[in-house]
């Protein structure tokens, strides 16, 4: 209960080590999601965008732009997946590029690839990427893979898939 | 027949009762924490025993695990050919649960019953009778540091028993197995949610902090004033404590409502 120049300093260290991995687990781990900046909003419609989730990368040739902000059905009744985007605001981005959803790997996270074009005239904050790629939803795939070859062997159309 | 319903009743009459008392023991030492006098050497004592002495102990096990869970993930995830996940196996798993429940329940071990035994030694030998003499009220003399220390510590120790695992997943992962360094740190970095998992596990850990403390000064405080009454509140305080943990583990899970 007296002062002890020793205890003091231990208590000291165990206090400021226990802050400091508090402090690396929310910033380096809890908030490294997008450090790079942000501040270009663009919008892109998908016909289909399979497991897209928030807060997915968005990808210039393999290098992280941005990020997706938020998805939600298109407001003008057509039943398309509409996905926004926060993209890096130095980045001059043509308005013929292309927004395709794309996966890392066969069964990795998916992530939104653009492809700028050539035009010469830059999409504004708030634009409408026009060109999109759907997701490839690989049920989907092994279903018509599973079509085509039944439909060559027996005369029922689209009868495949069952085993 | 009677006898059996008496006793019955007796037991739930007993249980609420304890219930109660623990309840408003709770209660004093939220209102001796905030209203003065401040004791903070004797905070600063009390963080030192259960703090910097359960270092050691938080560190090597946060090592072990670490090193346990690099190897089970990457047998597993290797078979799907995704080794380059074994990041966010280990940080995921330490970070939502291990890192706050085994800290818990080591710092039950570690300190909590070092607690219940010393308050229940200080009971048999009445000591604290002797400081009630003096007018010195012994639940915010002895028994508020003791709780007060150890519910400050729990969050710290956890972080470092994280930290430690993660390094000790590294050490296993990228030294031992050849996962690259890059891959382990970006997969753990793109994996972790502040709000759902960091959060989560402060949340936790602070929670916890303040079930082990009440629990051991409480069931130190009102020990049995002799050794077998030392003896049962020690094993007492390290069962109920780590049993609570592991309930309110759930609770917190659930209602803190995980993302997918």
């Amino acid at each position: 209960m007296n002062r002890s120049p020793i205890r003091d300093l231990l208590v000291g260290v165990f206090v400021l080590s226990g802050l400091a991995a508090l402090a690396y687990l929310s910033i380096q781990l809890g908030g490294a999601t997008y450090s790079g900046p942000g501040g270009l909003t663009l919008y892109a419609s998908f016909d289909e965008i399979g497991g897209l989730q928030k807060r997915a990368p968005v990808v210039i040739g393999g290098v992280k732009v941005g990020q997706v902000k938020n998805i939600q059905l298109s407001s003008d009744g057509s039943f398309r997946a509409r996905v926004t985007m926060d993209i890096d605001m130095t980045l001059k981005i043509p308005d013929d590029t292309q927004a395709a959803v794309l996966t890392q790997g066969v069964l990795g996270n998916q992530y939104v690839g653009l492809t700028p074009g050539g035009s010469d005239t830059l999409l504004a904050d708030g634009g409408e990427i026009a060109y999109t790629q759907s997701a490839v939803v690989i049920e989907r795939l092994i279903g018509k893979v599973i079509q085509s070859l039944g439909g060559g062997k027996d005369d029922k159309s689209g009868g495949g898939g069952g085993s | 027949m009677l006898e059996f319903v008496r006793e019955v009743g007796w037991r739930t009459v007993d249980n609420v009762h304890g219930l109660g008392g623990i309840a408003l023991y709770g209660s004093r030492l939220v209102y001796e924490t905030l209203a003065p006098p401040y004791r903070l050497r004797r905070l600063l004592d009390e963080l030192y025993n259960s703090g910097v002495l359960s270092l050691a102990i938080i560190c090597t096990s946060g090592t072990a695990v670490g090193f346990v869970l690099a190897l089970q993930g990457y047998n597993t995830l290797v078979r799907f050919g995704a080794e380059q996940s074994v990041g966010a196996v280990v940080g995921l798993s330490l970070i939502r649960e291990l890192g706050p429940v085994l800290t818990a329940l080591l710092v039950t071990g570690r300190a909590g019953s070092a607690i219940a035994a010393e308050i229940g030694a200080m009971v048999a030998t009445e000591q604290l009778d002797g400081l009630r003499m003096m007018s010195v009220d012994p639940v915010d003399y002895v028994t508020q540091p003791k709780a007060l220390g150890l519910a400050l510590s729990m969050p710290l120790l956890t972080a470092l028993f994280i930290v430690f695992g993660l390094f000790g997943g590294y050490l296993v992962g990228v030294g031992l197995l050849g996962v690259d360094a890059g891959v382990y740190f970006s997969s753990l970095e793109n994996t972790i949610d502040f709000r759902n998992d960091v959060l989560g596990s402060v949340l936790k850990s602070v929670v916890f902090g303040m079930i082990v403390g009440l629990i051991s000064t409480w069931r130190g405080y009102t020990a049995a004033p002799n050794s077998a009454g030392v003896s049962a509140a020690t094993t007492g305080a390290v069962v109920q404590a780590s049993v609570a943990t592991l309930m309110f583990d759930y609770v917190i899970t659930a209602l803190w409502g995980v993302g997918i």
